[in-house]
């Protein structure tokens, strides 16, 4: 599903440049639920960002689905993200002016389907994250829990091909963090690809892989017996 | 389709930002309503200045004698100059082409009365183009014509206050005053808008006194009005020919200030013209004021609001939205928002204008405030360019930033 060979990023800080990824290998298969570990600094978030195509790789080859993503316009990108990828962060980022309801039917409105359709999706959504009869309630009278099932709901309604979660659980405690690892479970047991950031050895011991990074190289990849999260 | 969906979504944004619409929305429609305001009332004052200053016709030029100061040609300094009918005459032949009324002007001061009332009034002997001259407009009967100068006939026109004086509510026509010992018959009575003075005048054929008043040919002064269409320029020019023509038939030194008196409204026009321009400048200056200040003021909001939004269009990246569509939807509802309360903002204006009609007269010398719907509308749509190009620009930029840089905002 993902191909990455020999990845370079690095950011320019003023007159410095920081070599954040110093040429990464990485290949994951369909249906992987993969935990990408490291410190921070390490480049574990960078190296999502840019398989999100959220941010731009400098050299190397990036394939997502036998498609080479390479430096792309905006334009296109947003096209790619809406079509490949969901996207859940630490901070839940749903927009607090719209109820759990609309903010999952963000994506859909993006892809210019029919307000019927959109509502009768994002809600068959919303209630796969057990979140149905919160529908109407703003992202503010919900729980930490709640919001990052709304946003899981959000990433999967657009039906992606990988699902990239970046530290989902570091804004929850930890019985919130084991629900919402229990979903992440369901979903990646449905099928889906799936790659969580996250610097918590417990959370990583839930996923079927883990890829630990240390100053912009991977340091360890390997497969591990999956823990039930409850 | 896809456009309701994007109004249904920007009426969802508007819906829930209320504060943030309000003080948009209030901001344009207060720089209308102050553009408007201000233009209106900067029009009240040029109408009450045109007021003042349309009475007497423009475009006349008043020629009278007077005592020369200087000698020549064989005369001595101090001698009288008079105009005469020869004058007239010569002046309709020579300036025909120019001329567009020319009338010449007898003054004399006398009592005239009616059964028992009686009165002082200002006799004057003109031509027919004296109702022209002086914007004299008929109530009742008709105007000296040229068989009346030409026959001598005592046939009197009355302003307005003299029949009132003399008639009250009687119908003056085909009656008889006395006058100098004389009958006259009244032929008509006119109005004027130049006050009371000027509505407190009889006009009698110019020959008629002139042959009362011991058989002369003199006039007073004679009044030219010249064809408007010669402009400014040409009524100078054709005030410093008339003068010298006439230095020159009456043997007055040519650089001799006295003894011929030409005056004419063409400089007083020119002047009053500049003055009422100042005005408009001003009016447009202060106009345009308010109009910039209401643009900063969207702007300046729109700045803040992209800014607060940043996170808010890094989402919306990454869930697909495209950096055109993020623009759009800013405009669009920038556009609405402007659109409205600049409607809002026009006809609150339009209608306090309307509603203070004359009552800023006595005080501030404001009449009739009025503003051009025109220019209001223009002023609209200036405002809602402006706020669009005010919301397009950090738009535009915020759109470009990379979702990953606008989630991380705080």
């Amino acid at each position: 599903m993902i191909k990455i060979k020999n990845l370079h990023k690095s950011y320019k800080m003023g007159k410095n440049s920081l070599h954040v990824l110093k040429g990464l290998d990485l290949e994951i298969q369909e249906g992987e639920l993969v935990a990408i570990m490291g410190s921070s600094g390490s480049g574990k978030s960078t190296l999502l960002n840019i398989i999100g195509m959220l941010d731009n790789h400098d050299h190397g080859t990036y394939e997502l689905d036998k498609v080479i993503i390479e430096k792309m316009d905006e334009t296109k990108a947003a096209k790619y993200r809406n079509k490949f990828l969901g996207f859940v962060f630490q901070s839940f980022n749903l927009i607090n002016y719209k109820n759990a309801l609309e903010n999952v039917i963000l994506p859909l409105y993006y892809q210019g389907l029919t307000k019927k359709m959109r509502e009768e999706k994002a809600l068959k959504y919303l209630d796969d994250v057990g979140l149905k009869q919160w529908a109407s309630h703003l992202p503010n009278e919900l729980s930490g829990g709640q919001k990052q099932r709304v946003a899981i709901a959000r990433a999967m309604v657009s039906e992606p091909k990988v699902l990239l979660a970046d530290e989902p659980t570091g804004a929850l405690d930890s019985n919130t963090s084991k629900e919402v690892m229990d979903l992440i479970q369901k979903i990646n047991k449905a099928g889906k690809t799936i790659l969580v950031v996250t610097h918590e050895h417990d959370i990583s011991q839930m996923c079927s892989r883990v890829v630990k990074l240390k100053d912009g190289v991977i340091v360890e990849d390997k497969k591990i017996n999956q823990k039930k999260a409850l | 389709m896809f456009h309701l969906d994007r109004w249904s979504e920007i009426f969802e944004t508007i819906k829930s930002n209320k504060l943030r619409t309000f003080l948009a929305g209030f901001t344009v429609a207060l720089g209308i309503l102050i553009f408007v305001v201000l233009f209106g009332l900067g029009n009240g004052l040029q109408n009450t200045f045109d007021e003042y200053f349309t009475d007497t016709k423009f475009n006349n030029i008043y020629i009278s004698g007077g005592r020369t100061s200087k000698p020549f040609a064989g005369y001595e300094s101090n001698r009288l100059i008079e105009l005469d009918n020869d004058d007239l005459q010569d002046i309709s032949e020579k300036f025909n082409f120019f001329i567009d009324g020319l009338t010449p002007r007898i003054s004399i001061s006398g009592e005239v009365g009616y059964k028992l009332k009686s009165n002082n009034y200002t006799i004057s002997g003109v031509g027919p183009s004296n109702q022209d001259s002086e914007m004299n407009v008929l109530m009742f009967g008709r105007y000296i014509n040229e068989l009346d100068v030409l026959n001598n006939e005592k046939n009197i026109v009355l302003g307005r206050l003299v029949k009132q004086d003399l008639f009250g509510e009687e119908d003056p026509i085909g009656k008889y005053v006395s006058g100098g010992g004389r009958s006259w018959k009244v032929i008509g009575v006119f109005q004027d808008d130049g006050g009371d003075n000027e509505e407190r005048v009889i006009y009698t054929p110019y020959t008629t006194l002139q042959k009362i008043l011991k058989n002369t040919d003199k006039v007073n002064s004679i009044i030219l009005s010249y064809k408007p269409s010669i402009g400014f320029d040409g009524a100078i020019e054709l005030e410093k020919k008339l003068k010298g023509f006439l230095k020159n038939k009456k043997k007055i030194d040519p650089s001799d200030p006295r003894g011929l008196r030409l005056r004419s409204a063409a400089q007083d026009l020119k002047n009053n013209q500049d003055f009422s321009m100042a005005l408009n400048y001003i009016i447009i200056f202060v106009g345009i004021g308010t109009l910039l200040a209401g643009i900063i003021g969207i702007s300046n909001i729109m700045v803040f609001v992209i800014k607060e939004r940043t996170k808010e269009f890094g989402i919306r990246k990454a869930v697909g939205a495209t950096p055109s569509s993020i623009v759009w939807m800013v405009l669009q509802e920038s556009i609405f928002i402007t659109t409205i309360s600049g409607y809002i903002g026009l006809f609150i204006g339009v209608v306090f204008l309307s509603s203070l009609g004359d009552t800023l007269k006595k005080e501030f010398y404001i009449t009739d405030p009025y503003v051009d719907l025109n220019t209001a509308i223009l002023a609209t749509i200036m405002l809602i360019i402006f706020g669009a190009i005010a919301g397009y620009i950090p738009a535009k930029r915020a759109a470009k930033i990379k979702p990953i840089i606008a989630l991380n905002d705080k």
